[in-house]
């Protein structure tokens, strides 16, 4: 059953994806581009990251796709006509997705468990590249599913924390100074 | 305590997502279509960390946490220079954004 929704929402993003890339109008890549994002959401919420499934439909589908659509809205960008690229260009680009994807694949062979057997014959690369702290299982049963995430935020990670939050106020005045006329 | 599920699935769909997004941005000439293709490639980058993060400990999900912050300021930084852009030009199409080509 488990298996059943996770690709059943498996086939709702690429579908949503693909259909995203492919659309004439804009308004309409960014609805398939909004059923991308929910199916995302579901698989985080099946994947044990209950908080970050519900902060994906909030920040992603609340807050960036309004952005979009406002901006599409805005300049009146559904009537432009068709922007594909000539048929040298649309061979290239499927051309470079599908190599990619052909490489992204090849590294399939190193599953989880062998990575693991080779990091066990070199002790110290393991602690250096892998920590592999408390699982969130354990977390989440000791604190609660915002506190798992919320407690070595705000201790391990505190201070990434505090320069993302620079990031923002950088971003808020670097669109303000962008969008306006005349400051 | 529950496995880890789905891992290798969830890393296929990841790929196959990034894909599609690299795809889009050479395809589109939209500017605005072309950032939904990188809002994609960031989300097949989160439902990696999400998947390992079961291996690995909720390092992986904060690191989402921090994604989803700078994809939220990069859309309003992009959509801002793109609001720029069309107010000179009359377009969004990247054909005729070719100043700086030599």
């Amino acid at each position: 059953m488990t298996s059943f929704v996770f690709y059943l929402f498996a086939v709702a993003a690429v579908i949503g994806a693909v259909l995203c890339v492919v659309q004439r109008s804009a308004v309409a890549s960014a609805m398939w581009l909004m059923s991308t994002m929910f199916s995302l959401a579901a698989l985080f919420i099946l994947l044990q990251a209950e908080l970050l499934g519900i902060l994906q439909i909030l920040v992603y589908v609340g807050a960036v796709l309004v952005l979009f659509l406002f901006v599409v809205m805005l300049l009146n960008l559904d009537t432009v006509g068709r922007d594909m690229r000539g048929p040298a260009g649309t061979g290239a680009a499927i051309a470079i997705g599908g190599l990619l994807l052909v490489e992204l694949i090849a590294l399939w062979r190193y599953t989880p468990q062998r990575i693991a057997d080779e990091l066990a014959q070199a002790p110290n690369a393991m602690s250096a590249m892998m920590p592999t702290g408390s699982s969130v299982q354990a977390a989440v049963a000791e604190r609660g599913v915002v506190g798992a995430i919320a407690a070595p935020m705000f201790q391990t990670y505190l201070i990434p924390f505090e320069i993302t939050s620079l990031l923002l106020l950088t971003a808020l005045v670097g669109a303000v100074v962008l969008a306006k006329r005349r400051i | 305590m529950a496995q880890p599920l789905f891992i290798g699935p969830s890393l296929a769909l990841s790929a196959i997502l990034f894909s599609i997004g690299v795809a889009g941005v050479l395809l589109r000439r939209n500017a605005i279509i072309v950032f939904m293709c990188v809002e994609i490639m960031l989300n097949a980058v989160n439902l990696a960390f999400i998947a390992l993060a079961q291996l690995h400990g909720v390092g992986g999900q904060i690191l989402v946490l921090f994604v989803m912050t700078v994809a939220a300021a990069e859309a309003a930084v992009g959509l801002a220079i793109i609001l720029a852009i069309f107010r000179h030009r009359q377009s969004v199409d990247l054909k005729n954004i070719n100043l700086l080509k030599g």
